[in-house]
């Protein structure tokens, strides 16, 4: 309960005596290059094997003849919009972002660099966190319609060229039954997600003591307790707007 | 002037502090001496509000500064410079940026002035083409350089020094001292620097204060403070062997 409320007084004390928007602007932009182009590659690479594997799986387990193979996309698309685009991309940048996120931090903590912008009189969370969460807050949801994409693309490939689907059964099981809701929903858990994963990693980071050891340390904390913060976080949604 | 009144801090059940107080003269380069642990860090750091001490006040000039409003905490903040123990020069930042950053910052002036203020301070602590190198491409002594220019950038009255020779060879460590006296006595600073070296208790220091312990155990000075009675300070000036030996004919 302390440390939690720690976390939400860090988090009030990014918006107390903010600096120039202007400054923001330019470590909001960087920011967005470091969180998200630099993960593209690794979210490009885990959700075409995560979709190309459902459909596989999908196909193996589905063996009755009244089961048409439309279903094996059906079920690609729905897994991969309701919970693997968004969660296993967000547990995958939770691991990249945020422990890259805590040991930045972490680092500049044990060198004096957040105290030398303090005694400057510039509001370090502020100015050093605040840009890392609104350029999560704009690239994880992009990150995840990418990653949608592909592993929805990856799934077709694997169908396709194995011979479990045809390239049509998949498209049109792609359309069948959809629930437009299902796309702003993945939307709204990545921005959940991101505000998250790049808090929770930007605190433990920040608080960090003592030498190199206590930088490691909290960036397996920072990893370790993002995901789990996601994963609640994952509940609760499906709970409430489900 | 720098006033530090009835400053005490804990750390777990640890007394680092223990009622401390002071004044540093205005102009004047004063130095907090002492052994390792003894908390001349902690006390310096509660001075420029890093540490918030569990009691006492520092006055700047008559305001105060761990008690005051928040204005007036961000006033006095912009009238100070600090130089860390290990520079805390920005990685990610060249030499050119990291000492224009409090410009960037705190500051409105064009591009052109802040360049200019850059160079000027560059060349007043003995950089040249070095405005494009990163922080890990000059030596230990140049970084040092480097975080004072930083910390005169913005004409401080105050400036403080943590532990300014850590880590450097004799003959930079003393450049190093004699530039911060330089700058004190040119800018007309109040410098307060945090140290264990013998050669700037004896090279710079105006006002000295002795810690041991946590506690104010001596305060003068530089002029006469090896004709000490404290044991303790005697024990710290004398641990240095040249001197003991000078000492020790001194006295025969």
């Amino acid at each position: 309960m302390k440390q939690l409320g720690k976390y939400l007084i860090f988090i009030g004390s990014m918006f107390r005596n903010r600096e120039k928007m202007g400054v923001y602007a330019s470590r909001v932009l960087d920011e967005c290059v470091l969180i998200g182009i630099d993960s593209v590659f690794i979210v490009a690479i885990v959700s075409s094997f995560i979709g190309a594997v459902t459909c596989i799986q999908t196909a193996y387990n589905l063996v009755s003849p009244l089961i048409p193979n439309s279903t094996i996309a059906l079920i690609v698309r729905d897994m991969t919009v309701l919970e693997l685009a968004p969660t296993i991309t967000c547990v995958v940048l939770s691991g990249k972002v945020g422990s890259s996120i805590a040991g930045g931090l972490g680092t500049m903590r044990i060198t004096e660099q957040i105290d030398a912008l303090e005694v400057m009189g510039i509001n370090a969370a502020s100015y050093l966190v605040l840009p890392k969460i609104i350029a999560a807050l704009i690239v994880f949801p992009m990150l995840v319609v990418l990653s949608g994409f592909l592993s929805i693309y990856g799934g077709y490939l694997a169908g396709t060229l194995t011979g479990v689907i045809t390239p049509n059964e998949y498209v049109y099981g792609l359309r069948e039954s959809f629930q437009p809701f299902n796309v702003p929903f993945a939307i709204i858990k990545a921005v959940v997600f991101a505000f998250l994963i790049s808090s929770v990693s930007s605190f433990e980071g920040f608080y960090t003591k003592g030498g190199a050891l206590e930088v490691g340390r909290s960036s397996t904390n920072a990893v370790t307790n993002s995901c789990i913060s996601v994963l609640l976080a994952d509940y609760l949604l499906a709970q409430l707007l489900l | 002037m720098i006033q530090v009144k009835n400053i005490s801090k804990t750390f777990n059940g640890r007394q680092i502090l223990d009622d401390i107080n002071g004044e540093f003269k205005p102009c004047d380069t004063s130095l907090i001496i002492g052994g390792s642990g003894t908390g001349k860090s902690v006390l310096l750091k509660c001075i420029v509000g890093l540490i918030k001490p569990d009691n006492g006040s520092v006055l700047y000039d008559g305001r105060d500064f761990l008690n005051g409003d928040t204005e007036t905490k961000r006033e006095i903040r912009r009238e100070i410079g600090m130089l860390f123990q290990g520079s805390a020069l920005f990685d990610s930042k060249t030499v050119e940026e990291n000492v224009m950053f409090p410009l960037d910052m705190l500051t409105d002036m064009s591009k052109e002035e802040k360049l200019d203020r850059v160079n000027f301070c560059l060349q007043r602590v003995g950089l040249e083409n070095v405005n494009k190198r990163m922080p890990s491409e000059i030596s230990g002594g140049m970084q040092k350089r480097v975080g004072i220019a930083r910390a005169i950038v913005m004409n401080p009255k105050y400036l403080f020094c943590d532990e300014p020779n850590s880590g450097l060879d004799p003959l930079t460590a003393i450049k190093i001292d004699d530039l911060i006296a330089e700058i004190t006595d040119e800018y007309k600073i109040t410098t307060i620097v945090v140290t264990h070296d013998m050669n700037s208790v004896l090279g710079i220091g105006e006002y000295v204060m002795f810690l041991y312990k946590g506690k104010k155990l001596w305060e003068g000075d530089s002029t006469t403070i090896t004709e000490t009675k404290v044991l303790e300070l005697q024990e710290f000036l004398f641990s240095n062997k040249l001197l003991k030996e000078m000492r020790t004919s001194a006295g025969s």
